[in-house]
């Protein structure tokens, strides 16, 4: 190979490691894509603290908003708990529910955290981690969003604001029913 | 007809349904180390480069519990890591496949050596091969070569 080839495919060769970096730089790591949305969402059925059953089959025909949280989860989850309840109380007669799902947390705890911030839609702990596995979760918060049918349409990591539920839940509502 | 929908809904779900999640029962027994091996593919999701195998995490513990509680139902090792994959994606795998995009990350390592080791044996070979006359001295011309045995005598 002539010298004037070989000058050119040392940073030639560079090229594609860099293009590589470039990418794997501007990714956020954190924010993985969730295989699950546009899947139906996994039933569940759990025990909500104050003794009633927490179905999600219950639920078919509304909108669906599932809340990963925990006790621990300190900023976060303490930030988007009145977001929470506010939207619940702002949309739960247009057909809205929310379900809070306490993961890896002491029930004493938790009860503390509903009461604290008083939470009135239904909150269960999940204790053997099984729903917060099916759902692929990788920590708190995380929050899905279900439409009419079941079907997971979005997944939100981290703290909610008023804004990211409106804007999940006024599409999902606008949304022709069955 | 209402009613004949519901039973075929209902068998539909049966049919449908996940034999482990019904599963009550271990159907076969499990050792610790058939979990282990399981668990060391997985990826520990509230860690940094643990497996779930390794990790003392309350998730991982979890995590554990359910691919003991799959194995025991019945699941295959790989079925058992395609659940996971199912719901977490094919980062939850410590190890890429050997196959598609990921396959790349595996081919790439050994495809750099081999281009590192052509380019240093043509290296070495061209070093080798430069012609004897670049190691003679360097001609010195009959005026200089006068001037330094001057000067060299003259030295005290």
């Amino acid at each position: 190979m002539s010298r004037r080839a070989w000058r050119w495919l040392i940073p030639a060769s560079a090229l594609p490691v860099l293009a590589l970096l470039a990418y794997g730089f501007r990714v956020n790591p954190r924010e993985i894509p969730s295989p699950l949305v546009g899947r139906p969402a996994p039933s569940f059925t759990l025990t909500a603290f104050d003794g009633a059953p927490v179905t999600l089959e219950a639920q078919r025909g509304r909108v669906v908003v599932v809340n990963f949280w925990a006790s621990w989860c300190y900023p976060a989850c303490y930030d988007e708990a009145p977001v929470l309840e506010r939207s619940w109380r702002a949309y739960r007669d247009r057909g809205v529910v929310v379900i809070g799902v306490d993961i890896q947390d002491t029930t004493e705890a938790a009860k503390n955290f509903v009461r604290d911030f008083g939470l009135t839609f239904p909150n269960a702990r999940d204790p053997s981690g099984k729903v917060s596995v099916d759902y692929g979760t990788y920590g708190v918060p995380e929050t899905f969003f279900i439409d009419r049918r079941g079907r997971i349409r979005a997944k939100h990591v981290g703290a909610l604001t008023d804004g990211v539920v409106r804007v999940h839940v006024d599409a999902l509502l606008a949304e022709p029913a069955g | 007809m209402k009613g004949r929908y519901a039973t075929a809904v209902l068998l539909l779900a049966v049919l449908v349904a996940d034999p482990a999640r019904g599963a009550q029962a271990p159907t076969r027994a499990v050792t610790e180390s058939q979990v282990h091996e399981v668990a060391a593919e997985l990826r520990c999701v509230v860690c940094q480069n643990l497996s779930v195998a390794d990790s003392p995490s309350e998730m991982a513990r979890q995590m554990r519990a359910i691919v003991r509680e799959r194995l025991e139902a019945g699941e295959s090792p790989a079925r058992v890591i395609q659940y996971f994959v199912d719901r977490y994606g094919e980062w939850i795998l410590l190890s890429p496949r050997r196959s598609g995009f990921t396959l790349l990350v595996w081919l790439a390592p050994l495809a750099a050596v081999a281009i590192g080791f052509a380019i240093v044996s043509t290296l070495v070979w061209r070093w080798t091969r430069r012609p004897a006359s670049a190691s003679t001295p360097p001609r010195v011309d009959p005026a200089m070569r006068e001037r330094i045995r001057r000067e060299t005598e003259t030295e005290p």
